[in-house]
Formats: structure tokens, C-alpha cells, sequence
């Protein structure tokens, strides 16, 4: 004995059968709402979000001097520059680099004596030596990487070695004595 | 899958011609859940609560999973990280407060899905193995279900865990070092924590592949259905698909509904305050109550205050204690000897009326032991207990048996279709134009098949 | 066969164990369970007039409560209490700015290292959480008679009715009435009631004999907004923002279930009518 709905498809979808489709696009939605919480538990919690800035208090950093803090879970070299510096960084600013920047690009211009960079050698990812007071700072007076011999200038540009990008910049905003990062 | 007027599959392209050469999933689909599974026509709303067992399976397999991203199993840290997930992790509270609901929900549909099978005799041949299967779920599913409230490590957490593993130490001679064995130490910490976290995690996959099990052995006979009488004929049954798939989907709309009422509105009813008290192995919480679902059990638990010794002797056969536990198994283990213990040749508690009315007098026992198990130890409470498990054990092995031999029961309808349409029911009208189809001679005057015989 | 029989001997044996023990006479008692004295000061906990914001299917939260009680803790709790689960970047929830946060974080002081590595205490920060009185349990039992001041990040959910439980309970200490003292004394068996030196009566503690010390007077803070400190204000607004501590997502849950519960329930509806289609022509017509 057929039923009526065997005959369905050689009927075709017919007005009757929007009940149907109504009530299978409803659970259609149900089911994909519900993915969301699942999918978005994944992302960053609210205790990660609120520890993903780190804020740090350079009154008390003097020219020439850098300090180191973690942003991220990664090494921040902060470093405040001497008027040399900044004048021999922005000399370099068109020679050959295999990442050409200029120091502008790289500071705040309101603070140009400020350079924030994360302590990351772009080659793999050791800690560069130089922001210590001893350290070696490499033939352009910046930053030296020990891993692979990466060279650095003063605004943290590559200029001699394997890592084929500048230290990398975050995002940053100096307020006053207070810089905030990320 | 049993029947011979069971739709066939057809793959309709070429794709699913190739996979259904190379892996016929589809065609098990189909034959299972499909259009090519017939099922009897007059099931009542009492069969939706098996596939909203599977459902609530899924929910807490899916929700736990991605709590356990989350979840840390030491005692220093478990309460804080259940925290953590509660105020940090995106959508966290929700998909905490779905687990911890959905616990509670699997049990209620699990019950009704099991007072459906006590009262229309789902045990009885040739179904007696899908039973035994389910038995064997129900057990699984408390384990899984004590394990998981011990894992946020909350006051009920730790000393519910304590009074349980403490039974195992009533166990004559193997006891105390199989509690040692279990617990990992001598009370509850955090090796018990750590395993505990690592078996309810593994738990429900064993459940799953223990319900593919049970699904399997169903599909053998097939459903039985409210008037106890098995399939005869074409007219009794219709497919799973449409009919079935459009009844279990309109009605799981309505539970999840009710479901997501708890979980957004009332998220702690069903719960107990004292677990949002972090564990404290000094101090004892002023009553220890498990959760909602294992209330009858505990209630039997407890009601065994006497030890059994021989009389006029000081000697003790079975301490109290070990009487206690032996009846809260026992209490299950009765149910795996149903199939044996009611020989009645009627299924359908609809056509035994003395029996019916000791399946209502067991519902509301079940439901005095319920509120007994979540009373204080103190009289009247203990009384009742007692003598609502004494009922409980007289229904299962002694009433159940005597009943199927004495009752009278009332006259079965002859087939489901009989029963459906009346003797002289019309099938209704077919709402398409074509004219039902016209058979040979043979056919009975309105409609209905010759019985197959 | 022997499956019956054997289950029916069994279940008689475990059935007469259990009604033989039950009802031998020194098990047998019918009166009415024997009560602690306490019992008999057992108040009802009441909701404050009105009920709080955040209660029923359509709860909100009162920030400027949630902030006055916030004050509530800073100024009389936090000497015993800690809140160790709630951030100081939680209270952007009341409507601080993250300024103000941060300026509230750096009023309170949290345990760190000093450039020795000598632990010392240095100005909070937002990420920090709500820092505990005391270093230890030890230590807070010492300063407490021997009780320990329970954390109150999740007070309200720890308690049954918690929101109503903490409003009456800061408002409870009370002088015990004539009858509760006499009740008290029957239960007792004879013995007149007593608080014990060091506790104090509360007609809401469950035992009526609690270690805290009342804590609110009127006018005993002045509330930031110039709302009138009465004690039944500090109560209502102390409980309020102790069950934001203990689920800052309370209401968010609520507004949520609503939309949820409606389209389920309307999908359900859909469901229904698309299975009462598909059965139709399955479904005997009535006999006219």
C-alpha cells in the first residue's frame, strides 16, 4: 500500500510541503546556533584577553638605557635612545637593508626617542643580546643575535645575517611616563 | 531490515552508487533510521524517550568535551578552573550549565524510557537482549553520571564520593583493599580526582558503542508497540521516515524547549548549594545527599538499619551495612531477570488490569523512595524507606511472577491495524488523487489485509 | 523456572530481613523526629520590599546598587572576607570606566616580590584578583575565634535562597523571643537556651549561634551616591552585589533563555504541524 508520501516526488514540492521546509529550517538554525558557543569557547577566554596588554613605566628609563618586560608571554625590549642614536638611525634610514624601514615608521613621533620592538630574532626566534647594560650590541650598535649572527641597528632594523625581517614593532601607545602595548 | 514489505534502498546518484558499493553507510542509515525501516503504526508518545536517551548522549559527549578543554583534575586547582570556565571562558556558564542539566535530563528521559519498558513488557522474547543491553547502560551511565559530580571537587563532590567508595569497604574480606584499590589512598584525593576525570571522560564512548548494541539487537524484531501484539501485515507498520523522523523531531523541540528552560532560568534547581562550597575533608556538610537521580537507590541503602545475626547468638551474618548495598545492586540486578521472572504471554500493561495496577503502586513507590532518599536519616523517613523497598523487591520477585500466573487478561485486538482502525476501520483516504490501489479478491470489506498467517 | 522460584525466595528473604528489623520495637518509633533546640528560632528568609532587580524571568542588574554594595564590602567585609574568584577588571561590569578601574585596582595592595625577592605588597592591577586578609586559614582563624570568615565570591549560590539568605541574615541578630526561648527549652530537654561566649544569636543562621559579630549600623558608611545608609539598605545592597560575585552572568542568561526558549517553542510548533501533516491520511477518522 503506497502511502502519500511516496507519491511525493513525482508531485514535486507542492504548497502543502512548506510546513516542511519551515519546520526543517527551523531546527536548520537550532542546530547551527548551537555550534556557536562550541566553536567560540575555543577563542582567547577573559582572563587571557585581559593579560594580552602589558603597560610599562619608562620615567624612570634613561637615555641609552633599555629594559626588558614579557608581552604576550614573549621578551618587549623597551629602549630610549641618545640624541646620537636617533640621528645615526635616521641616517641609515635610506642604505641597503634587506627590510628597508625608516625610523619614523618605526617610533611615535611625539617620542621618537622611544623604541619598542619584541625581543624575537625574526630568524627563529632567540633573544637578541643588546638591551642589557654589557651586552653585545653587534657592528651596528643595536641588537646581536648569538643564535645565527642577525645583526641589528639602533632602531632595531637587520642589517647584517640571516633573519630576513626587522624586530618586529607592536602595536603601542605612549601616554606620558606610560607606554601600553597591545 | 525484518519485514518484507521493507522499502529498499536505491542509490538515486552516481555518487551515492559509488559509496554504497564501496561503504554502504547510507543504505544502514536508511534501513535503520530511514524509509526502509518499518516500525508499527500506533506507537505512543511513551516510545519518543529512547531516541531522546541517544539525543541527551550526544549533548553531554559534545558539551563535556569542550568543558574538558577547559576543566583542570587537581584538587588545588578543579573548583577554581570550574570557576574559570564559569566567568572566563566565552559561552563557558551556558555550556556548563547544559552539562550539568543535561545529566539531570538524560536521567528523567532514561526512567520514563524504562517505566515504558515495565509496563509494556519490553523484556519479554524475542527482545530480551536489547533489555539486558540497556540494563547495562543504566549502570553505566550512574557511573559516569557519580564520577562527573565528583569532578568540580565542591563539598557534595567529595563527600558524596566518600560515602559511595565507603561501601566498597562493607564487601566482606576483598572490601577494604578493593576501596584502597578504587580510591587510590584512604579517602578520597586527588589520585581518586585524576582517575576519576579519566574513566568519565572514557565512560560515554562506552556507552555509546553499548547503545549501537542496543539499536542493533531492537532492529532484529523491530519495535513492539502499546497493544503488545507483534507485526502481521503491511498495514500494521509505516516507515521510520517520514512518520517517525516528523514525531520524534516536533516532540524533542518541545523537551529541548524544556530542557533550555532549566538551563537559562533555573540552572541550580536540580543541583545542591553546598557544591559551590569548595571540598573540605574537615568538615562534614549538616546532610550529604546525592543528586536527584540516585535518590530511590540511596533511600534503599539506607533503609537496612538491622545486621542479620543468628538469633539467640551474638554471631553477625551480614552487618547492616553490607545489607544496604547488597539490596542498592540488588535493585538493578533485578531488573537483568525480568525477561524470566514475568512469563506472561501478554505484553501490553493495557490488557492486564491486576497488573497494571501493581505497576502504578511501583511508580509511586519509586517516587516515596525518591523523597526518602533525599530526607534526613531520622524516623518516620527510615520506616517508609523500608517498607517502600520491601514493596519494591516483593513487586519484581514475587508479585510479577505470581500475577502472570493467576490474572486474567483482557482480549487482545487481533492486529495493530485492528487496533488502530477498529474492526471495521476505513485507512483513511489517501489526501493525493490516485484512488487507493485496487487488490485482488481476498481482501476483507473495508479495507484491511488478510492477516498473513 | 528456577530463575522464579529462586528470585521469589530471595526477594521474600530481603523483604522479611528488612520488615522484621523495621519493626522490632526499639526501631519503631512514629513521633516526630527529635529537633536540635535551634530549630525552634528558624526564621523564614525574607526578600527585601519588592523583591532584588535582578529576580524572576526578566531579573536586570541595578548597577548603581551593584556599586553601593561593592562599597558595602570595601568598607565593613574586606577586613575578614575575601572575594578570591572576582577581578578588579570585573568591576567594569558596574559601570566603571577602565580608568576608574584602575585607579580602584591600585587603591587596594596585593602580595608580590619585591627587587630582593622579599615578599612584600605592591598597588593592585585590573588582571589582579580581590586579595585575601589573611595569609592563611591559620592566620584567620586566629584573629576570628576559631572561625573561618568563608570566601564570599559565590556566597549566594553556596546558600539555599542566597540572595534573601544574606539580606536577612545582616539583618538577624536579634534578641530571641519569650516562646522561641520556651520552644527552645522543651527541645533542649529541659536546658534554658544559651548563646556561648564568643558567638552571637542570628535568627537566620542555621544553628542561631554564628561566629561574626554584627556588622551593620546605620550609617555606618556613606554610600558614594548619597543614598541613606540604613541597615536594611546595606543588607538589600550588600546581598545584591554578592550575587553579582557569585554569577556575573545572571542576567545575560536570563535575556538569553528568552530567546532561545521562544524559537525553540516556536520551532517546536512548526515541528508539530509538519508531523500532523505527514500523518495525516494514517489517522483513523472519527466514526460520524
Amino acid at each position: 500500500m503506497t502511502s502519500t508520501y511516496d507519491t511525493l516526488e513525482d508531485a514535486g514540492v507542492r504548497r502543502r510541503d512548506w510546513i516542511h521546509i519551515a519546520a526543517i529550517s527551523f531546527a536548520g538554525v537550532a542546530a547551527g546556533t548551537f555550534v556557536i558557543p562550541l566553536v567560540s569557547q575555543m577563542r582567547p577566554s577573559k582572563d587571557v584577553l585581559a593579560a594580552s596588554s602589558t603597560r610599562v613605566d619608562i620615567s624612570s628609563l634613561e637615555e641609552g638605557q633599555s629594559l626588558k618586560a614579557v608581552f604576550r608571554g614573549q621578551p618587549l625590549f623597551v629602549k630610549r635612545m641618545t640624541p646620537a642614536e636617533i640621528t645615526e638611525a635616521k641616517n641609515d634610514d635610506s642604505a641597503s637593508m634587506p627590510d628597508p624601514q625608516t625610523l619614523a615608521e618605526r617610533t611615535d613621533p611625539a617620542n621618537e626617542a622611544i623604541l619598542i620592538t619584541l625581543g624575537v630574532c625574526t630568524h627563529l626566534g632567540c633573544v637578541p643580546l643588546g638591551a642589557g647594560v654589557g651586552e653585545n650590541k653587534g657592528d651596528f650598535g643595536g641588537y646581536f643575535c648569538p643564535c645565527h649572527g642577525s645583526h641589528y641597528d639602533v632602531a632595531g632594523r637587520i642589517r647584517k645575517g640571516p633573519a630576513p625581517k626587522n624586530l618586529e614593532v607592536p602595536e603601542f601607545e605612549i601616554a606620558g611616563d606610560i607606554v601600553q602595548v597591545g | 531490515m525484518s519485514f518484507a514489505w521493507a522499502n529498499q534502498y536505491e542509490p538515486k546518484s552516481d555518487f551515492t552508487k559509488w559509496i554504497d558499493e564501496k561503504l554502504p553507510l547510507p543504505r544502514l542509515i536508511y534501513n535503520a533510521v530511514g524509509a526502509g525501516y518499518p516500525v508499527p503504526r500506533n506507537l505512543n508518545y511513551m516510545w519518543n524517550f529512547g531516541f531522546l536517551a541517544g539525543l541527551f548522549l550526544v549533548i553531554q559527549i559534545i558539551t563535556g568535551v569542550v568543558l574538558a578543554m577547559h576543566y583542570a583534575a587537581d584538587t588545588s586547582v578543579a573548583f577554581g578552573s570550574v570557576e574559570h570556565i564559569m566567568r572566563n571562558v566565552n559561552y563557558g556558564w551556558m555550556l556548563r550549565y547544559a552539562h550539568a542539566n543535561g545529566a539531570s535530563f538524560f536521567f528523567i528521559v532514561i526512567y520514563l524510557h524504562i517505566f515504558r519498558g515495565f509496563y509494556y513488557s519490553s523484556y519479554k522474547a524475542p527482545r530480551e537482549m536489547i533489555w539486558l543491553l540497556g540494563v547495562v547502560i543504566f549502570l553505566l551511565m550512574m557511573a559516569t553520571a557519580f564520577m562527573g559530580y565528583v569532578l568540580p571537587w565542591g563539598q557534595m563532590s567529595f563527600w558524596g564520593a566518600k560515602v559511595i567508595t565507603g561501601l566498597f569497604g562493607a564487601i566482606p574480606i576483598i572490601g577494604e583493599p578493593l576501596q584502597v584499590w578504587l580510591v587510590g589512598g584512604y579517602a578520597p584525593n586527588g589520585a581518586t580526582l585524576n582517575r576519576f576525570f579519566s574513566l568519565h571522560f572514557l565512560l560515554p564512548f562506552v556507552i555509546l558503542g553499548v547503545v549501537i548494541l542496543h539499536i542493533w539487537a531492537l532492529h532484529i524484531p523491530g519495535s513492539s508497540n502499546p497493544t503488545g501484539v507483534e507485526v502481521k501485515s503491511e498495514s500494521d507498520t509505516v516507515p521510520f521516515h517520514p512518520y517517525y523522523v516528523a514525531k520524534d523531531g516536533w516532540f524533542l523541540g518541545l523537551v529541548v524547549a524544556i530542557y533550555a528552560g532549566f538551563v537559562f532560568f533555573a540552572p541550580n534547581a536540580l543541583g545542591h548549594p553546598d557544591n559551590y562550597i569548595e571540598a573540605n575533608p574537615l568538615s562534614t556538610p549538616a546532610e550529604i545527599v546525592p543528586e536527584w537521580y540516585f535518590l530511590p537507590f540511596y533511600a534503599i541503602l539506607r533503609a537496612f538499619t538491622g545486621d542479620l545475626v543468628i538469633p539467640l547468638t551474638g554471631i553477625v551474618l551480614v552487618p547492616a551495612k553490607l545489607l544496604g548495598v547488597i539490596a542498592m545492586f540488588g535493585s538493578i540486578l533485578v531488573w537483568f531477570f525480568l525477561p524470566w521472572l514475568d512469563k506472561s504471554p501478554i505484553r501490553s500493561g493495557s490488557y492486564r488490569p491486576l497488573f497494571q495496577k501493581f505497576f502504578w503502586v511501583l511508580v509511586v513507590t519509586m517516587g516515596v523512595l525518591t523523597f526518602c532518599g533525599g530526607a534526613p536519616a531520622e524516623q518516620p523517613y527510615i520506616l517508609i524507606s523500608q517498607i517502600a523497598t520491601a514493596y519494591y523487591f516483593l513487586h519484581f520477585l514475587v508479585i510479577l511472577p505470581i500475577v502472570s500466573q493467576i490474572e486474567v487478561p483482557k482480549p487482545l485486538p487481533f492486529s495493530i491495524t485492528e487496533a488502530v482502525l477498529g474492526k471495521d476501520g476505513e485507512e483513511p483516504k489517501p489526501i493525493s488523487a490516485a484512488p487507493p490501489p485496487q487488490s485482488g479478491g481476498g481482501d476483507l470489506p473495508g479495507g484491511a489485509l488478510q492477516p498473513a498467517e | 523456572m528456577t530463575i522464579r522460584l529462586g528470585g521469589m525466595f530471595f526477594g521474600l528473604a530481603l523483604v522479611g530481613v528488612l520488615l522484621l528489623w523495621s519493626f522490632l520495637p526499639d526501631t519503631l518509633k512514629y513521633s516526630t523526629p527529635e529537633k536540635s533546640p535551634y530549630y525552634a528560632f528558624h526564621e523564614d528568609k525574607l526578600p527585601p520590599a519588592g523583591g532584588f532587580s535582578f529576580d524572576g524571568l526578566g531579573g536586570k542588574w541595578d548597577n548603581q546598587q551593584l556599586q553601593r554594595g561593592y562599597q558595602v564590602y570595601k568598607e565593613v567585609c574586606r577586613s575578614c572576607h575575601s572575594l578570591k574568584y572576582v577581578a578588579f577588571r570585573n568591576l567594569e561590569e558596574l559601570g566603571y570606566s577602565e580608568a576608574e578601574v584602575r585607579a580602584e585596582a591600585a587603591s587596594w595592595e596585593v602580595p608580590g616580590l619585591d627587587e630582593y625577592g622579599e615578599a612584600t605588597l605592591r598597588p593592585a592591577e585590573p588582571t589582579d584578583y580581590f586579595p585575601s586578609p589573611y595569609p592563611n586559614e591559620i592566620a584567620a582563624r586566629a584573629s576570628n575565634n576559631n572561625a573561618l570568615p568563608p570566601d564570599l565570591s559565590l556566597i549566594t549560590k553556596a546558600r539555599p535562597d542566597g540572595s534573601n539568605y544574606v539580606y536577612s541574615l545582616m539583618q538577624g541578630y536579634v534578641e530571641p523571643t519569650e516562646e522561641d526561648l520556651a520552644e527552645a527549652k522543651e527541645l533542649g530537654g529541659g536546658v534554658e537556651w544559651e548563646t556561648p561566649v564568643g558567638l552571637y544569636f542570628n535568627e537566620h543562621f542555621y544553628n542561631a549561634n554564628i561566629a561574626m559579630p554584627p556588622q551593620l549600623y546605620p550609617d555606618l558608611i556613606t554610600y558614594a551616591d548619597g543614598t541613606e545608609a540604613t541597615t536594611e539598605q546595606m543588607a538589600q545592597d550588600v546581598a545584591a552585589f554578592l550575587t553579582w560575585t557569585a554569577e556575573p552572568t545572571l542576567v545575560l542568561r536570563k535575556q538569553t533563555g528568552w530567546y532561545v526558549v521562544a524559537f525553540l517553542l516556536f520551532a517546536t510548533f512548526l515541528g508539530f504541524l509538519s508531523y500532523k501533516e505527514i500523518w495525516a491520511n494514517k489517522k483513523p477518522k472519527k466514526k460520524g
